[in-house]
């Protein structure tokens, strides 16, 4: 045999075992990530849905979070706008987990319908739309002395 | 001085187009006249983009708060490095480093080749300054830094705390300076598609830039870890994130090109090979980029999209596009000049390695891609995690490292039996050694133990290599060991830097390896309380609270607890970590709490304590982590940064060609040989 034909066959075989790799790393490892709502659309369909590992992205509804005491549990609700979920989370709560925050839990839906979660990622909402506003509530002081006039007011 | 900025960003993005025009122009119609100017206008570039990015740096140094960049990542109170690192914070200044980063290196890449290559040049610099002008653009119409509010806030929002890190304060311009230095290599491949001269003389201009591009990539691979590791308080320091798998990408590509070059240059195969790896190289560095900035992976759906994604899409189309083109029209003039001769070969190993390399960067690029893919084609969005990429990557990475021991010591063209007996006895029986010396302390890991097998072996190749150049300088020139060790690798940069880098390698693999030992504990303390523990060595340690204390530092409120940590008894030094709140100028709290995670650091294993939460006043809630061979990481990472500068410290001509790397290989030159 050649050593070019040598070579590829090896090759071949190097990129066969990475794509079989590849192919039962997804099947085993590869989770549904959905939005509420579309959570809810698979659970009525199929009942059996319940108690599958998700990933669920959503954002939390504000003044729903309920932390216990100590730093290692927290209670809250997600919501996408349509449907939302009652959620309960035991580990390491994130720096950027807040009111409003854009989460990313990974969990199974229980019986009762609620989330619970295993890991809980959370993306910092002001990351985003962070420029300071003038009706913000810390600006309450600054807006009421005397020399202070908003340039234009509907903008931001 | 901020205002002259402003302006200088639409006048950099004016003189771009017309450098990118008129070289062109110049190149296409062989006029020396418009090939003068477009170099003169990718100075002149340079200098316009240089002044917008002092505008916006006097903009934030004097807390113009009128700008909406300013406003939104600078408070008045916030130090003065991050006041002035607050330039990469946001996107639109991201954007600007990149600019300033791409035209710098243009008008180097210019300036020193302005008796060389010429022929290549006026499309060289034409390839350089569109993809200046593109970002340029993005920038003016897209996400300018210059933006103003329609209102001044008296103070701005501050930058968030995990931001405020000396590591973070570096790590993003290293890997923009790795980014935007794959940009050369590419436009270089670029201009010699366009003039079909593929032979050595591309090459020659775009290794050292490929050197640049990995050197940088390298440290800011590492600087993000350690910054992950120190800040992020999830007590490891590699998560497979899409950002981080961003950086990873063009890194791995790059890897193989240095490798894939010295197959053309002495063998003048491949051809075809590395004019593709330049290309996805550059390509994966603007995905990367785009990944990031744009927000299309790592989104929850309410993310709010960025503009800047269309202009990315934009761009990585005309790149792929474009090349796909020039490539499928140059095929004829890539036609490789010498053909494997043996399986047994360096050739062969260095075609393997980048079989590897290439397929890891696929698989990383596919899992981090695979919820897109899988929305378009099945309608779920399936993601994959790091489960996946160990699953897939241990395997490979492992044949890799058994490669890099290879690939060195194995002749060029056919290997004989004696080359190969010569070569790799000690470093099996040293690989072995290590494996069964392992075992019979004790460990059972599988992978764990084939790591350090296979890190045994290629560590024994490295030191096999060392001691056989340095013991022939020893004889020949009658030098001292040290002198002649020196003296080995300062004439033979390439070879013995390269080994350096592949120690690196083999220090990295090794702390890898050690996670698979990792413990950890979540416990509750009070002030004078204890936890026992025993490290994956087997020795016991006792941590004792000394409480919570509550005070106020700089810009933060801090809330740490302290712990005195034993050692089979020994007292050890102490270890802090803290909650921080931060705030603003006028007192009111930014951002939620940080973690500052506290880090015992020792060669053998890392405590990682997290303070997760107080509970009634001096009950601290803390994870302690168990982290083995940590350090050795960013030890790892070092060694590879120092072999890449000694690889691509420069050379006189005359070390070179003796050396043995002539790297201008003429067709011809290579036909026969």
């Amino acid at each position: 045999m050649k050593p070019r034909t040598t070579f590829l066959l090896g090759a071949a075989a190097i990129v066969g075992i990475a794509g079989y790799l590849m192919a039962g790393a997804i099947t085993r490892t590869g989770v549904y990530y959905l939005t509420p709502q579309e959570l809810a659309g698979r659970v009525a369909h199929d009942s059996t849905f319940v108690g599958i590992g998700v990933k669920v992205g959503a954002r939390v509804v504000p003044g729903s979070i309920q932390r216990a005491a100590g730093g290692r549990e927290v209670s809250f609700r997600v919501t996408d706008g349509g449907q939302s979920y009652p959620v309960v989370y035991r580990g390491i709560i994130p720096d950027t987990f807040a009111d409003s925050a854009d989460v990313i839990l990974e969990g199974r839906l229980g019986r009762d319908g609620t989330f619970r979660a295993t890991t809980l990622l959370a993306k910092c909402a002001s990351r985003y739309e962070n420029a300071p506003r003038p009706t913000d509530e810390k600006f309450r002081k600054y807006r009421a002395t005397p020399g202070y006039r908003a340039v234009t007011t509907a903008r931001t | 001085m901020i205002l002259i900025g402003e302006l200088s960003l639409w006048v950099a993005l004016l003189v771009a187009g017309w450098a990118c025009a008129v070289s062109f122009a110049g190149g296409a119609l062989r006029r020396a006249d418009l090939v003068a100017s477009g170099e003169r206008a990718i100075y002149a570039t340079w200098g316009f983009v240089l002044l917008a990015s002092i505008g916006l740096w006097t903009a934030l140094l004097t807390h113009d708060f009128s700008f909406r960049f300013v406003a939104s990542f600078t408070s008045a109170n916030l130090p003065t490095l991050y006041t002035i690192t607050a330039f990469w914070a946001g996107q639109a200044g991201s954007l600007l480093l990149w600019a300033l980063i791409l035209t710098t290196y243009s008008a180097i890449a210019v300036w020193t080749n302005r008796h060389r290559n010429r022929t290549l040049m006026p499309y060289v610099a034409g390839t350089l300054a569109g993809i200046a002008a593109f970002f340029l653009a993005t920038m003016c119409f897209g996400a300018n830094p210059y933006e103003r509010m329609n209102w001044v806030p008296p103070d701005g929002n501050g930058m968030n705390p995990q931001l405020q890190n000396p590591g973070m304060a570096i790590h993003p311009p290293n890997l923009y300076l790795g980014y935007v230095a794959t940009a050369v290599p590419f436009a270089f491949a670029v201009a010699a598609l366009i003039t079909r001269r593929l032979d050595g003389e591309w090459l020659a201009a775009v290794r050292r830039w490929s050197l640049v591009s990995w050197f940088f990539l390298t440290v800011g691979i590492t600087l993000g870890m350690w910054w992950a590791y120190v800040e992020l308080g999830w007590g490891g320091y590699w998560a497979w994130d899409p950002v981080e798998n961003a950086s990873l990408l063009p890194w791995l590509t790059g890897t193989a090109f240095l490798h894939s070059i010295m197959v053309q240059e002495k063998r003048g195969m491949l051809r075809k090979w590395n004019v593709v790896l330049v290309v996805t190289t550059f390509i994966l560095s603007i995905l990367g980029t785009f990944i990031t900035r744009s927000g299309v992976i790592n989104s929850v759906h309410s993310f709010a999209q960025s503009p800047v994604g269309t202009w990315f899409a934009a761009l990585l189309t005309i790149a792929i596009v474009g090349t796909g083109y020039l490539v499928a029209t140059r095929l004829p003039d890539l036609k490789t000049q010498a053909q494997l001769e043996s399986m047994v070969s360096r050739e062969a190993a260095f075609l393997y390695n980048n079989v590897l390399l290439v397929g890891i960067a696929f698989s990383v690029l596919w899992g981090t891609l695979f919820p897109i893919l899988s929305e378009a084609v099945r309608g779920t969005k399936i993601t994959v995690a790091a489960p996946f990429f160990n699953l897939v990557n241990v395997p490979l990475g492992l044949l890799l490292l058994a490669l890099t021991g290879i690939g060195p010591l194995i002749a060029w063209r056919r290997a004989s039996v004696a080359n190969l007996q010569r070569q790799f006895a000690l470093p099996l029986f040293g690989g072995l050694a290590a494996g069964a010396l392992l075992l019979a302390l004790g460990m059972r890991e599988g992978h764990a133990l084939i790591a350090y097998t296979l890190a045994g072996f290629v560590a024994t190749t490295i030191l096999q290599e060392f001691w056989k150049g340095t013991r022939a300088r020893m004889r020949l020139h009658g030098e001292s060991a040290v002198a002649g060790l020196a003296h080995l690798v300062a004439r033979n940069r390439r070879r013995y830097g390269g080994y350096i880098v592949h120690a690196g390698v083999v220090i990295l693999f090794c702390a890898f390896a050690g996670l698979a030992f990792k413990r950890e504990a979540d416990v509750t303390l009070h002030a004078g309380e204890s936890y026992a523990a025993i490290d994956p060595y087997g020795h016991h340690w006792r941590f004792t609270s000394n409480g919570v204390s509550v005070y106020d530092q700089l810009n933060r409120h801090v809330t740490a607890v302290s712990l005195k940590p034993t050692r089979d008894g020994q007292p050890m030094p102490l270890i802090e970590t803290e909650k921080r709140q931060h705030f603003d100028s006028r007192g009111n709290p930014t951002f939620e709490p940080a973690t500052a995670v506290g880090i015992l650091e020792r060669p053998m294993e890392d405590v990682y304590v997290v303070l997760t939460g107080v509970r009634e006043n001096d009950a601290a809630e803390l994870r302690i982590t168990f982290n083995p061979l940590v350090w050795w990481v960013w030890y790892g990472g070092i060694t590879m940064a120092l072999g890449g500068l000694i690889v691509m410290w420069p050379q006189t001509q005359r070390a070179r060609d003796r050396s043995g790397y002539n790297t201008v290989l003429r067709p011809e030159a290579t036909a026969h040989a």
